[in-house]
């Protein structure tokens, strides 16, 4: 039999996923989420060595709406565990389950961003955008990071609830999903750090 | 497929529970953290201050185990590793700045 | 509609720069030509451009770092020849804002574009078939990673012609960087080309991780892994913790720069300081970055010519993670006159001197290495022994820097430039041409010639010592760095010797050069048969040179340090396995190559405020990697019976080999 060197066999990649691919995957997407603590524990040093640069400007208190706040929080700790829900049914092999926890997850995110994007405005609206001040350039930036990564999320869960829907939970799926699970658990531990530092402590 | 990939991520496999009881503890130490700042101010300053801190390092503990199922197994151990490694090197990278930021401060400003 | 873009933009009445812009247009044209000539088009774009293989991605990364070097070096001939030049009354031939701009960019480039595009190259090209793998863990990043290094490289190259580079140094201070005191497009190209580069170098580090840790070959514990592969290991790490810093520190800037912000303003509320912090976090891990894969490159030459094991393998390991430790903890070092008070200083003071003593632990494993050793003084020899005798002498500087109260004196004077200078040209770049030399074979299946390679070496050592030398006396004479004119007199004979030794530096490179163009003419005659020219120590020599696309057939098992010395001193090195399985490999794409172009016209729309094209680029970028993500074909299988074909073809030209003489490193002597 001969066979012509130019033309290999293309395989679907979904018959080799290797168990070991999807393990290496996950952990260098957790590599991937270390480099990111370290970008955001550098933002963090950077809103506390600003975070009293008012420059005349408003400070925390002058700003901050801490029930506002605990609804925001509320929303990104609810889409973590309604996360863990769409993962349980993987786990069970229920796509119909997983796509409907995928798309409340989404819900709940979206409503986070929303909340975001309207306190922002407000602040940008009265003056206190982060032109104002050392202090306003670090928490428009360190909130805005957090709140453009949510948004990133956001967009990944779009398209995997799109790829849930026309492949099945197939093993690269899942593998993906496994990842945005990392990346969105992870998101709602720095949301911890920021509402404590940021809000918290900005309103004492 | 018999072998889920969750399996194999190297992070354990979660359960209802897990996240029932993660899911709880968060919700009781954000409200114990926001009570603290809302509601504390007889307490002193120090005293919310660390409150508030050490719920938050609990609450990112909680998430960790209950939601991200990190935990002392052979599969999770370097996900274990990189993570202290990470936390060892942010607090070498945020403290000594913090140090230098305010003595700089102090001298220069 | 063009943003600031212009055709006012094009430096038309610099003569000088209008010279290099024409002169690198002519080049990139008669390439062009000579590939439509040779009709290479199609395999350009099948097998290299869209290529997923390591084994390619480290070649193209290294003529990268290659091209990028004759850019970085004309820079350092034009600083070298004005400030020989432009003493008391003569203003030697550069504006002082054309100089700025040549200090800055030589600096950015010989960093990002030469020193890391090689480190990474040479990564790419050895370390998977060094502990036994067929591949990185994520080829397609890998291709992703090359393009987006390329991208920046481009910004670099295209903001010559096309507005201004930086005039603030490769580590772009603020507040002379922010927007106020530097409106022109300057500093965005140089915060763009860093950022997308940086942006391909953490990913690459990610990938070199995982493969490391998760795809050694059976019975590789990572205490039998080659030291080589140890130092990228650390390598990588200091990679992934330190570059989101960078990421972070020019971000800031760039929201300075781009939305007003006041991170590193001079007013309300900006901490000019806080960048120096942050960005020298990056920094200085970034030079240990830069020569820890060196320094595995020279523990490999070394044990592989002195004919025995390294000595000390335990102690090399624990000295390269006592660095990796070490250096996230030295910063402070570069700015100890910014103010601090003398306990801060001193305490970096006292980590940087500690941290000297590790590189020490491993000079002393260099030579107890070629004790008693049967030494062969090939090429990578001699960039070995170069090294270890100029770091020395320049590590010792280091440590009398690391003093505050010297470094007081010595801060950002020409002392400085010698010693850092002595560090990475004898430690990182003496190492990548080892490297060079020493896997060079492998690559393409012929050796270097010997000849032109030592008088390469002889003219950059003589050349390094006669640049630098006399920068360390101008040091401590008092001259500062980045000067354009002075009026002391008594330097310039000093920078006249400088020149000289950069003349000398320069017939190394012709060397080089030619060394290429010999060794391409001469290669059938230099062809590497078996794959081991060298008779190493480690698994890539197991290879076929060049490597078939899969590396091993059937993965190797091991079974001690040097496993591949191990097991041709067992008589096992070339066993036939019984049965030949389908291998399978990734498939070449084009995403990571489209994904490098869209970086690269993002970076020059965001330059030029062209906002409608930026946001194209970005969304574009965004929808390759959904699209990249959707594909569930990336796999193909090389038929059992293609790896027989393959692998019998070795088999035959190992018998050949045998029987006629082998080139051993003294016959390759002249």
């Amino acid at each position: 039999m001969t066979i012509d060197s130019s033309t290999f066999s293309v395989v679907s990649s979904g018959e080799f996923e290797h168990p070991d691919t999807i393990e290496n995957q996950a952990f260098g997407f957790w590599l991937y989420i270390m480099s990111d603590l370290v970008l955001f524990a550098t933002i963090f040093a950077a809103y506390a060595v600003l975070g009293h640069n008012y420059a005349g400007g408003p400070t925390g208190k002058d700003l901050f709406h801490l029930p506002y706040t605990f609804g925001e929080t509320m929303l990104l700790l609810f889409s973590s565990a309604t996360y863990g829900m769409s993962m349980l049914a993987m786990n069970n092999n229920r796509k119909d389950l997983v796509l409907r926890w995928l798309f409340i997850t989404f819900l709940l995110g979206l409503g986070f961003l929303a909340m975001e994007i309207s306190e922002f405005h407000h602040m940008i609206l009265d003056g206190n955008g982060p032109e104002r001040s050392g202090f306003l350039s670090a928490f428009f930036t360190l909130v805005g990071t957090h709140g453009s990564h949510v948004a990133f999320g956001l967009i990944w869960m779009a398209v995997m609830m799109g790829q849930t829907i026309a492949k099945g939970l197939s093993a690269p799926v899942q593998s993906r999903l496994i990842r945005l699970s990392i990346f969105w658990h992870f998101l709602d531990i720095v949301w911890v750090g920021v509402f404590t530092i940021v809000y918290l402590m900005g309103v004492m | 497929m018999d072998r889920t990939p969750i399996d194999s991520a190297g992070a354990g496999k979660g359960s209802f529970k897990s996240y029932a009881i993660g899911f709880t503890l968060s919700i009781v130490l954000t409200v114990i953290a926001f009570l603290l700042v809302m509601q504390g101010g007889g307490l002193p300053r120090l005293a919310i201050s660390f409150g508030i801190f050490g719920a938050a390092i609990l609450q990112m503990l909680v998430h960790l185990h209950y939601f991200l199922h990190l935990d002392t197994s052979s599969t999770a151990r370097w996900n274990m590793l990189a993570l202290l490694i990470t936390l060892l090197i942010m607090i070498l990278f945020v403290g000594l700045t913090l140090w230098i930021m305010s003595d700089l401060n102090y001298r220069m400003m | 509609m063009f943003g600031k873009l212009s055709l006012s933009a094009i430096p038309y009445h610099e003569p000088i720069v209008m010279g290099a812009v024409i002169g690198s247009i002519l080049l990139a044209m008669v390439i062009l030509v000579l590939i439509t000539y040779y009709q290479k088009w199609t395999i350009l774009w099948k097998e290299w451009l869209t290529s997923v293989d390591h084994k390619r991605i480290g070649i193209m990364y290294i003529i990268l770092s290659l091209v990028m070097m004759l850019r970085g070096l004309a820079d350092a001939v034009m600083m070298r020849s004005h400030q020989a030049l432009s003493a008391g009354m003569s203003h030697g031939f550069l504006t002082p804002d054309h100089f700025s701009q040549v200090f800055s960019a030589h600096g950015t480039i010989m960093i990002i574009f030469v020193a890391m595009p090689f480190l990474v190259g040479l990564m790419n090209l050895v370390v998977p078939p060094q502990i036994g793998s067929r591949d990185v863990a994520f080829p397609y990043l890998n291709s992703v990673s090359l393009w987006l290094t390329v991208a920046g490289a481009m910004l670099v190259m295209v903001s010559l012609g096309v507005g201004e580079f930086s005039k603030a140094g490769w580590s772009g201070y603020a507040p002379l960087t922010e927007l106020k005191y530097s409106p022109g497009t300057g500093v965005d190209y140089w915060i763009w080309a860093f950022q997308i580069a940086g942006i391909g170098s953490l990913v690459t580090s990610i990938n070199f991780l995982v493969t490391i840790l998760k795809m050694r070959a059976p019975g590789m514990t990572l205490m039998r892994m080659p030291i080589f592969i140890w130092t990228v290991l650390c390598t990588a790490v200091l990679m992934v913790l330190s570059f989101p810093v960078l990421t972070v520190a020019l971000s800031m800037l760039t929201l300075d720069r781009y939305l007003g912000m006041h991170f590193f303003t001079n007013t309300l509320g900006g901490n000019m300081m806080m960048y120096v912090n942050l960005f020298w976090i990056w920094g200085h891990p970034e030079v240990y970055i830069v020569v820890l894969p060196a320094f595995g490159i020279f523990s490999e030459v070394v044990a592989t010519f002195s004919g025995k094991p390294l000595f000390g393998y335990t102690s090399m390991v624990f000295a390269t993670m006592a660095i990796m430790v070490l250096s996230f903890s030295v910063w402070l070092h570069h700015f100890f006159t910014m103010g601090a008070s003398p306990n801060v200083n001193i305490f970096f003071g006292i980590t940087t001197m500690i941290i000297a003593v590790p590189t020490g632990v491993k000079v002393f494993n260099w030579l107890f290495t070629m004790y008693r050793g049967r030494i062969r003084f090939t090429t990578p020899m001699f960039w070995t022994l170069g090294f270890i005798i100029t770091f020395t002498i320049g590590g010792m500087a280091g440590v009398l820097l690391a003093s505050p109260p010297a470094d007081y004196v010595l801060h950002n004077s020409l002392f400085l430039i010698a010693h850092f200078h002595s560090m990475l040209i004898s430690g990182a770049l003496f190492g990548y041409f080892a490297g060079y030399s020493y896997w060079f074979p492998k690559a393409t299946g012929f050796t270097l010639n010997e000849k032109w390679g030592k008088r390469a070496f002889w003219s950059w050592l003589i050349g390094f010592y006669l640049a630098f030398i006399p920068l360390y006396v101008l040091g401590f004479m008092g001259m500062p760095r980045r000067m354009a004119h002075y009026d002391i007199l008594a330097w310039q004979p000093y920078l006249i010797i400088a020149a000289g030794g950069l003349a000398v530096i320069l017939i190394g490179v012709l060397c080089q050069m030619i060394q290429l163009v010999v060794s391409i003419k001469e290669r059938h005659i230099a062809r590497d048969l078996t794959g081991d020219p060298w008779d190493g120590r480690t698994l890539e020599w197991a290879m076929a040179s060049p490597p078939a696309i899969y590396n091993f057939a059937a993965t190797p098992e091991v079974h001690g340090i040097d496993a591949f010395a191990d097991m041709k001193e067992k008589g096992i090195a070339y066993v036939k396995p019984d049965r030949y399985q389908d291998i399978h490999m990734p498939k070449n794409t084009a995403a990571g190559f489209v994904n490098g172009v869209l970086s690269f016209i993002f970076g020059f729309a965001m330059v030029w405020y062209i906002w409608w094209l930026a946001g194209i680029s970005a969304l574009g970028m965004l929808v390759t990697v959904i699209i990249r993500s959707t594909d569930d074909n990336t796999d193909f299988a090389v038929p059992a019976a293609e790896v027989e074909r393959i692998e019998n073809l070795r088999y035959r030209e190992l018998a050949n080999a045998v029987a006629m003489p082998r080139l051993t490193g003294d016959q390759a002597m002249p």
